[in-house]
Order: C-alpha cells, then structure tokens, then sequence
C-alpha cells in the first residue's frame, strides 16, 4: 500500500513559504518597482503571467521527467507524479492564456494574435496536454495507460524548448524578448520583483502539486482499505 | 478599460483561479473524511 503520510511533513512549511514570498511579489510589484515607461501600469501584468508561464513549462517538464522514470524505473507512483504534475502544468497552462490575453488587449489592443508564434506554440503545447487527459481516461486502470500516458507526456516535452525559444527563432517583434544575451531588459528593482513572483509562483505550484498528489494518495490507500475490510 | 482595471482583472483571475482550486480541494478532504468515518465503522462492525 502506498503510504499517503510521508510527504505531509513538510508541506505547511513549504506552503507559508509560499504564502510570506506571494506576499512580497504583490509589494515589489505593485509598490517598489518603478512603472515602465513603454507601457504604463499594464506593464505589472509581466510580474504575474511570465512567472505563471515559465510554471506551467516547469510543471509540463516534471510531469515529462516523472513519465521518464515510470518507464525506466517501471515504479507505478510516477505515474501518479507525471499525471499530478500535468495536471497542474494544464492549469498554469490555462492561467498563461488568461493573464496574457488581458495583457495583449491592454498592450496590443487584441485578445489574441495569430502572427505570433510564442502564442500558437504555447497554444499548441497546451492543447497537447489537455489531449493527455482524454488519451489517460480513455484507457481502463492499469499498467497499460501508465505506459501509454508516459510516452504520451514525453512526446509533449519536445514542444517545450521550440515554445520557450520561439521568439528568438523566428525573430518576433509582436511579442518582445526582455531576456537577451545582454541580460534581462529591465531595471534592477524591475528584475528583483520578478525573480521574488517567480520563486513564489513556482513554490505554490509546487505546494498545490504535492497537496494533491497526497490526496490521491490517500484516497487510493482508503480504497485499498475498504477493499481489505470488505 | 484603463491600463489599472486590465492588471486588476489580470490578477483578479490568478485569485479567483486559486479559490476554487481550494474548494475543490476542500470537497474532496469532506469526501476523504466521510470515507474514513465509513470505513472507522466497518471496522469496528467486524471487531
């Protein structure tokens, strides 16, 4: 029986950490760092969705990696990692596409742009895993949708450096680069609120990563239970 | 809208994003609960 109890410990910890640093990222944000210049307030949206993008990426990678040691290892409880992990990878997926189509309307005064190729491939790396969910529950319980699921979110992990590099690939001038090899194209206390909502950002998805991989848990080991009392 | 309700609205959704998912969370520790009392009284019927 997997063992639900393990990973708790630290979590009300890990979760006030990220609780004390949101907290900062909103201050440094909203209060510290100076307004740009190009584009007024709107420009704070950066502070929020590029934290929440680079997330989503992240989650995306771990549920890849997780997927990665389910087929190499051949360890069941990655397979409950890699579908948690995508899980969350699909709502700071979804999170990316909100914050960022506000921001465009306020920036760009559209929604959406299809000349973008950031967009479509972040699009389409999103869709890509929304489809992991139907190819999952397609599947009944069991050693072949852990399998098929696994090669199914490694499939995906290609799409991540092609989205993330897609500005500088195709030279697009719609959607900015701010990171260059000059470094980052903002000021110091610009690029401290930054670095403060991204660590924060990455620590909740990480805390809400482990809060439900612990439920799934629990209620696996319950059913296990019921099934021995019954 | 002005440059201020766009990043109002823009937080606003992480926000409201992050309630729900604490209330679906928080539905699912009820349904935890009221199985772990179910099977509490299974075993206890089985004693």
């Amino acid at each position: 029986m997997s063992s639900a109890f393990a990973p708790i410990r630290s979590l009300p910890g890990l979760a006030a950490v990220a609780a004390g640093l949101m907290g900062g990222a909103l201050l440094l944000s909203f209060f510290i760092a100076p307004e740009d210049a190009d584009q007024g307030i709107s420009q704070r949206i950066f502070y929020i969705h590029v934290p929440i993008a680079l997330t989503a990426y992240f989650c995306f990678g771990l549920g890849a990696w997780k997927a990665l040691l389910l087929l190499w290892r051949g360890d069941e409880r990655y397979d409950l990692e890699s579908y948690v992990a995508i899980h969350q990878g699909t709502i700071f997926g979804s999170l990316t596409l909100i914050t960022g189509a506000i921001w465009a309307k306020a920036s760009w005064g559209v929604w959406w742009t299809w000349d973008s190729n950031q967009l479509v491939l972040f699009l389409t790396l999103f869709l890509f895993y929304c489809a992991y969910f139907m190819l999952r529950f397609s599947l009944p319980e069991g050693p072949r949708r852990s399998r098929s699921s696994a090669v199914y979110a490694l499939f995906g992990v290609a799409l991540i450096p092609v989205s993330f590099l897609a500005i500088r690939l195709a030279e697009d001038f719609i959607h900015p680069t701010t990171f260059t090899r000059d470094g980052p194209q903002m000021t110091g206390t610009m690029f401290t609120a930054f670095c403060v909502s991204w660590a924060a950002v990455t620590l909740l998805a990480y805390v809400l990563y482990r809060v439900e991989l612990v439920g799934k848990r629990l209620h696996t080991d319950l059913r296990e239970l019921r099934e021995a009392l019954e | 809208m002005s440059g201020g309700e766009y990043v109002a609205a823009a937080y606003g959704v992480v926000f409201v994003f992050l309630l729900v998912y604490v209330a679906i969370i928080a539905a699912k520790l009820v349904r935890l609960q009221r199985d772990t009392a179910e099977l509490l009284e299974l075993a206890r019927r089985r004693e």
